[in-house]
């Protein structure tokens, strides 16, 4: 603890959404994925090279996943973008018609070194 | 219809203003006023002198009211009701015709129900509990200029409340000081900074040295951390061309958010201010200074949900609405009535949260409810629970009074935030395994351990004075 007073407090690059968190397990994607799914939301995947980041719109993979109810189906989505693009960042969104706007954003997936 | 004629004199209000067989229009302004009357007076007297006192009444008969239609303009009393427990006061509800008001103006409408009639002689002690806008008024209004979903995607925050933090001390710093106070704080995990309320342009700190120093701050903060980040520039002035002179340098500095403080300085000067964020861009924070003088007494003033649905016309993105668990006054069903007041699209009559009318906003635009004042992190489970993703969390003292500093304050808080928005979302309950929740995220995060460590038996534990009636 006496690390934290002592030392240079250092900026990190962040991401927003649970990017103050360890890495998400494999187990706790799943269960925003399904969170996702019980908020009547559309589940659905966005990548870009890191240094888009900041930009507001970041590649689709795909279509946004309509009617999408098996959360497993999902994670062989994530895995499918990363393996097609293993230098870029990935975000899963969750798109609510009712009120237009993503109700769940946070990114999924680092490249190595990030 | 020459069948009337002019008798000189006084006589009751009832005689004309209590109607009890009248059915509301659609397109009525309904009011529900808690009445004491002096002694002697019936309360449907009572109810009839408000009524006429808050619309087309005067004391006494004069002959140019044979020269209009009364029955048309006048305003109605059309049901009393019993307060539950206080055997003294009565809730009365009256209709008002939409063309008492000009279109637009929510001053016109505090004028009337709020105007005289507050001062009445006859009437001991009298509080404007709600107000019911027709549709017809509602889209008359501005409203806030972007709203909850529009500064969502501007700032690029989603699946959480925003967090924010009031900079201190208050009154005092340089502007540069200040500036380096902002820039430590978005650099370790806030979304948005502050500006006290009390922070106009004083001699220590003048306005412009302020909004070019924190700019600074917000854009450097942005580039490091590759999130979005703001600052409410507070530009609460002494006079409206003054005010509008500090949005426009807002803007002119490329910065994202302003702030006004509405009760201060008003409904007009917040209307034009709210009018030019909807033409320009910007966003609005809203405070609420010279709140409780109106709305504490539970049986004279306005209630607090009236400022907020008058606010909600008027213009603004976020507001103030205490925090119920923290060191300002707030009744938790109460508070959580006033929110769905700012935030949904329609709210159903339920008196168990005060809320006496179904109010339809006609698709205005929702309001962030900011909770401020004396919370810390281990308030954060309850507070996501009261107040849900749609909220601004603050945290003054509990970011900027961390040992490490305010980074290490702010990234405690987001740390916090995060892993109770994780719990919530795999089903868990927040107000039960809420300190668990938090330890747990502790492990991972010294800045959060040291945070819980430094705050953990600060209580604000004292009786609300406004509870709801019964």
């Amino acid at each position: 603890m006496s690390n934290l007073i002592k030392d240079d407090y250092r900026t990190r690059v962040t991401m927003e959404t649970f990017s103050f968190l360890p890495e998400l397990t494999a187990d706790e994607v799943y269960d925003q994925i399904v969170y996702i799914i019980n908020q009547g939301w559309t589940p659905a995947l966005e990548h870009d090279r890191p240094e888009n980041s900041a930009d507001h719109y970041w590649g689709m993979w795909k279509l946004p996943f309509f009617g999408m109810r098996d959360p497993n189906l999902f994670l062989n989505e994530i895995e499918e973008c990363r393996q097609a693009y293993p230098d870029h960042l990935i975000r899963v969104v969750g798109y609510d018609s009712y009120t237009q706007c993503q109700g769940h954003n946070f990114v999924v997936y680092r490249p190595r070194g990030m | 219809m020459s069948t009337q004629t002019f008798d000189a004199g006084v006589q009751d209000y009832q005689l004309t203003y209590w109607t009890p067989d009248y059915t509301p229009l659609d397109t009525d302004l309904l009011a529900c006023f808690k009445v004491i009357p002096q002694d002697g007076i019936s309360r449907e007297e009572a109810a009839a002198a408000v009524a006429a006192e808050s619309s087309t009444g005067t004391w006494t008969t004069v002959w140019t009211d044979l020269l209009s239609d009364m029955e048309y303009y006048k305003g109605r009393a059309y049901r009393i009701e019993d307060v539950p427990g206080d055997k003294a006061a009565f809730y009365t509800f009256i209709a008002y015709p939409l063309d008492l008001f000009e279109e637009g103006s929510v001053v016109n409408v505090l004028t009337s129900l709020v105007g005289n009639v507050f001062g009445f002689k006859a009437i001991r002690a009298l509080r404007l509990e709600d107000i019911r806008f027709p549709v017809a008024f509602v889209k008359t209004c501005n409203g806030p200029p972007s709203g909850i979903q529009v500064e969502r995607d501007k700032l690029n925050k989603y699946g959480r409340p925003m967090l924010g933090c009031t900079i201190k001390p208050k009154l005092g710093l340089s502007a540069k000081n200040y500036g380096r106070a902002v820039y430590e704080c978005l650099r370790g995990g806030l979304d948005l900074t502050k500006d006290d309320e009390n922070i106009n342009s004083q001699p220590f700190q003048r306005w412009q040295d302020r909004f070019e120093f924190v700019a600074n701050a917000v854009d450097k903060a942005t580039i490091e951390t590759g999130e979005r980040k703001g600052h409410y520039l507070n530009v609460t002035s002494g006079d409206v061309e003054q005010m509008m002179k500090r949005a426009e340098f807002a803007k002119e500095l490329g910065q994202p958010i302003i702030m006004h403080d509405f009760l201060t300085a008003g409904f007009t000067a917040n209307t034009t201010l709210a009018k030019w964020c909807r033409d320009n861009g910007m966003l609005l924070h809203i405070h609420r200074a010279m709140h409780a003088v109106i709305d504490r007494n539970p049986n004279h003033g306005i209630h607090f949900r009236v400022l907020v649905k008058c606010l909600r016309l008027s213009g603004g993105d976020h507001l103030h609405t205490g925090t119920v668990v923290g060191k300002l006054e707030g009744d938790r069903a109460s508070t959580l009535g006033f929110v769905d007041l700012l935030r949904e699209d329609f709210i159903a009559e339920d008196r168990s949260r005060g809320i006496f009318f179904d109010q339809d906003w006609a698709s205005m635009p929702g309001i962030f409810a900011v909770a401020s004042g004396g919370i810390h992190v281990w308030h954060m489970p309850a507070l996501l629970n009261i107040f849900g993703d749609d909220s601004v969390l603050q945290f003054g003292g509990g970011t900027q009074g961390h040992p490490a500093g305010n980074a290490a304050g702010a990234a405690a808080n987001r740390v916090a935030l995060e892993a109770c928005v994780k719990a919530r979302n795999e089903g868990r309950d927040l107000e039960r395994e809420g300190n668990d929740i938090l330890r747990d995220a502790a492990r991972h995060s010294p800045e959060l351990a040291v945070a819980l460590d430094t705050w953990k038996e600060i209580k604000f534990e004292f009786d609300t004075v406004d509870k709801l009636d019964g």
